[in-house]
């Protein structure tokens, strides 16, 4: 097997796999009524924490290819970030029931819009959801052919915001403990670095178009 | 058998859920601890909550159905084992409730120490069945047993000069692990007003269920006052000190615009980070108007009559 057939054929059904062993476990404790006491919360806390590790994972395919020396290795990202995107719809959807549905008064979407622009956590999680849309839209190959590679790539630069707004959606929500956020921090600020400095040292040999595309990656 | 009940609440209004006539069963597992006299001679003292007072806002008695005991003693706010939920349940057997002493101090003419034991015995418990509205929007009804906190100042008369009582909480990185790390300042301290200490609803709870106080509860005393978010419901007590000034408080200290020294239910005022207007119960999906004074309001209204509740939150 050649590297890109056994990424192809290996890596990206496992990635794939393991990526919906979260979703797995929490369907089985749903089921099971094992959530614990405050089963939406738990739901929420769940669906979130899995949507920012698989979104800093994605993030981690780029410098990997380069690292690894594993150029094929790109093949999974596209579904890595699909995936990243589903559970921070279900995140986002499981918080629109609590605040509706289950609010215990009826559907009102009014309500929802308050609650995302007085609170800030709420605020920075909604724009992070809101800007994973497009990203998903155009994951796909007929895409990149519309916008062009160039135009393709400055929009998933989309995701680095993403990324950030994710992080301080987590650290602003937490009331003492910041620890775990914090590492998500950490790990951001490292692969958002990784891409910089890529950029600085090819924009001194490159030219500029080129250096942009690199260090979008 | 004496059985105290305030003319204002009638305990008819309170669901005998099927957990709460389970309590015996608590009492005779209890009984091999040596509490089990103190336990089975309870007096009980209904106490309802989340009583709606206009009509149309009136509950029926399903809606506050006691918390299911797994319930209450698996989803714990306590941060000196840790700050997940089911932290406290994992780890506070690490805690030693026996010796335990509790020192009352300061503005006092009888400043005293008291051994656990003693308590239970020099205040035999009550039961209270009160509901309990954290700060991050959930709620439970438990069944308490304990005894007012009025009658242990009572017997270390306050002097003139006493004005609020402060709380502090064990702090011994050894039994408590979540106290090794610097998520709060440690020890865990609460205070309340002289007069809001004097309350008869303002409770020292030693045990739960009819059984003594599991270590997650905050095992082997603490403090329980049901009209505020439950952060002011102090735990695992080492020392009672009535002081001057107001006491500087964990919360509040930390996080002053988000955690207010009274910090009395009001569904009015809004966390900076999420409404009040509303509470899950646990064990509930759809989750219920928050009442001001998580339901007291009649009994404790008065205390704050002339404030600002939106500034004095």
């Amino acid at each position: 097997m050649t590297q890109g057939q056994w990424i192809r054929r290996v890596v990206k059904p496992a990635a794939i796999v393991l990526s919906l062993v979260p979703a797995a476990l929490l369907l089985r404790d749903t089921m099971s009524g094992n959530l614990g006491s405050n089963p939406i919360e738990t739901l929420t806390h769940r669906t979130g924490l899995t949507a920012i590790t698989l979104l800093v994972i994605t993030l981690t395919v780029t410098p990997a290819t380069r690292l690894l020396r594993l150029p094929a290795l790109v093949q999974v990202r596209r579904v890595l970030g699909l995936l990243t995107f589903c559970y921070a719809t279900l995140h986002f959807l499981i918080y629109l029931a609590d605040q509706t549905v289950f609010a215990g008064q009826g559907l009102s979407l009014a309500a929802v819009g308050e609650d995302v622009a007085k609170r800030p956590y709420i605020t920075v999680g909604f724009a992070t959801f809101l800007l994973l849309v497009p990203l998903a839209v155009t994951s796909t190959k007929g895409w990149v052919k519309r916008l062009g590679g160039a135009r393709w790539l400055r929009l998933h630069q989309l995701v680095y915001a993403a990324a950030a707004g994710a992080v301080f959606h987590f650290l602003w929500l937490v009331k003492a403990d910041t620890r775990l956020p914090a590492v998500y921090g950490v790990l951001v600020v490292a692969l958002l670095g990784y891409r910089l400095a890529v950029r600085r040292r090819g924009s001194r040999k490159r030219t500029p178009s080129a250096a942009a595309a690199e260090g979008s990656r | 058998m004496l059985i105290k009940r305030p003319d204002d609440i009638e305990a008819s209004e309170i669901t005998e859920e099927r957990d709460y006539w389970d309590r015996r069963r608590f009492i005779g597992a209890t009984a091999a601890a040596g509490v089990a006299l103190a336990a089975a001679a309870v007096p009980s003292v209904l106490v309802a909550c989340n009583r709606a007072a206009s009509g149309s806002e009136r509950r029926t008695s399903e809606d506050d159905e006691l918390t299911p005991y797994d319930d209450v003693t698996s989803y714990n706010n306590f941060y000196e084992f840790g700050t997940g939920k089911d932290d406290p349940k994992k780890r506070a057997h690490m805690l030693r409730t026996r010796p335990w002493t509790v020192v009352v101090e300061g503005e006092v003419h009888r400043p005293g120490t008291f051994d656990i034991d003693e308590l239970w015995s020099r205040f035999p418990p009550e039961e209270r069945i009160y509901c309990l509205r954290c700060v991050e929007a959930w709620s439970m009804v438990i069944p308490w047993l304990g005894f007012p906190l009025k009658d242990l100042l009572g017997a270390v008369e306050p002097t003139s000069h006493a004005k609020f009582v402060e709380f502090t909480t064990l702090h011994d990185p050894e039994q408590m692990p979540g106290q090794r790390r610097d998520v709060l300042p440690w020890p865990y301290v609460e205070g309340l007003r002289l007069d809001e200490a004097m309350h008869p609803l303002t409770l020292m709870a030693v045990g739960l269920y009819g059984e003594e106080l599991p270590n997650q509860n905050g095992a082997p005393i603490r403090l329980i006052v049901p009209w505020k978010y439950g952060f002011k419901s102090v735990k695992s007590i080492v020392r009672i000190r009535l002081t001057r000034t107001q006491p500087a408080t964990t919360w509040n200290f930390v996080l002053p615009r988000e955690y207010g020294f009274y910090a009395n239910v009001n569904p009015e005022v809004d966390h900076p980070r999420w409404s009040q207007a509303r509470e899950r119960r646990i064990g509930h999906l759809f989750k219920r108007p928050t009442l001001p004074f998580n339901g007291y309001a009649e009994q404790v209204a008065g205390l704050y009559d002339g404030m600002d509740l939106g500034r004095y939150y």
